[in-house]
């Protein structure tokens, strides 16, 4: 004891600031829950003690867009949901990460209908995609890390790290698939009824 | 026209000899009867019902697309008796452009059926308080659960990437 004791205190070490800001942001992630369908059920069960979300320092679950940084896109988006989702990804403050968790949330999963976004990565852009039908807790925590060794691999602290994934044509994109699904009779629909 | 079976019915029978030629036809299928109501009646019937058969509640109020049949659509009614433990389903055939009138007035639990029918078939009400969609977005157009809407909408707009 008498060994180590004061020792600590005389203590300094260096590093860089983009590391001990990295550090601190993938440690503590903030989610926002945005459970949309049964993705969102195993998303609860991740924060529940038998698979335990706070071992990874992200169980902090806020119901506010504006004191979270992790948005979880749990389940499958409808055209009604996406422009509600879009505005609570714009009411997140800076830096913000998007995990799109399950099929559906990724690209439209089993429904290719009218009424489905195929892909939330359309509207929001997406850091980490999680695969599953629904995907099982431990799913969801390789994902948080992949997504904790991005921020750590992140170089400048001003880009943000996904700003290069939204391209600017990406909303009338959006607009023009809305209007697509919504014509009674799109393009390519006689060829629909052919390949049937 | 009630079939024979259905006269000893202890609702169809009386109702038809009320109302004759409401009922345009009877069906008892399985221990549930289905009565095909003359659409212009609708009300007055429902209200009968309500008011002396005790059918206070109603379950649900869907529609059924035959396309490409005429009369294209089927407005089904569900109808529950608690007092008397019965059920009762009333079916009204109407083609695209008629309306039907509500029964908003009779149930007040109809109001969002009718909304939903209305919002995914196309059918209008009359006489509905309120006749706005109630599922899609407010500025969508067509009715999806119609058998001529594309079912994949989606997938040849991503055909160009």
């Amino acid at each position: 004891m008498p060994f180590i004791q004061n020792q600590f205190e005389r203590n300094f070490l260096t590093t860089s600031v983009d590391y001990v800001f990295n550090w601190a942001r993938k440690s503590s992630l903030w989610p926002l829950t945005f459970g949309l369908a049964c993705c969102a059920i195993e998303m609860i069960a991740s924060t529940t003690s038998r698979f335990d979300i706070a071992r990874f320092g992200a169980e902090v679950f806020r119901p506010s867009p504006r004191q979270s940084d992790l948005m979880i896109v749990a389940g499958t988006v409808t055209l009604k949901m996406a422009p509600i989702l879009r505005r609570i990804y714009e009411q997140m403050p800076e830096p913000k990460w998007v995990i799109s968790m399950g099929a559906c949330s990724s690209v439209g999963g089993p429904f290719n209908t009218y009424s489905v976004l195929q892909g939330v990565d359309k509207i929001v852009p997406v850091d980490v995609y999680v695969t599953g039908c629904p995907p099982r807790p431990e799913n969801l925590f390789y994902a948080l890390l992949k997504l904790q060794d991005k921020i750590d691999n992140t170089p400048h602290l001003v880009r943000k790290p996904t700003y290069v994934r939204l391209q600017e044509d990406m909303l009338e994109d959006f607009k023009r698939r809305v209007m697509v699904a919504q014509v009674q009779q799109p393009v390519g629909a006689e060829e629909l009824i052919t390949i049937r | 026209m009630l079939p024979e079976p259905l006269a000893e019915h202890p609702v169809a029978g009386p109702l038809d000899q009320r109302f004759p030629g409401a009922i345009v036809e009877g069906k008892f299928a399985l221990g549930e009867v289905s009565l095909f109501i003359d659409p212009a009646r609708i009300v007055e019937v429902c209200s009968a019902l309500k008011q002396d058969f005790a059918f206070e509640q109603l379950t649900g109020v869907t529609a059924v697309d035959w396309w490409p049949q005429e009369p294209r659509f089927e407005i089904v009614y569900q109808l529950h008796s608690i007092s008397k433990n019965r059920r009762l389903r009333l079916k009204v055939r109407i083609s695209e452009h008629d309306g039907l009138d509500s029964v908003t007035p009779v149930w007040r639990g109809a109001n969002w059926y009718e909304r939903e029918v209305f919002d995914l078939f196309g059918v209008t009400f009359s006489n509905h308080p309120d006749l706005e969609r109630i599922m899609m977005p407010a500025d969508w157009e067509g009715h999806p659960l119609r058998k001529d809407y594309p079912v994949h909408g989606h997938r040849y707009s991503y055909a160009d990437e």
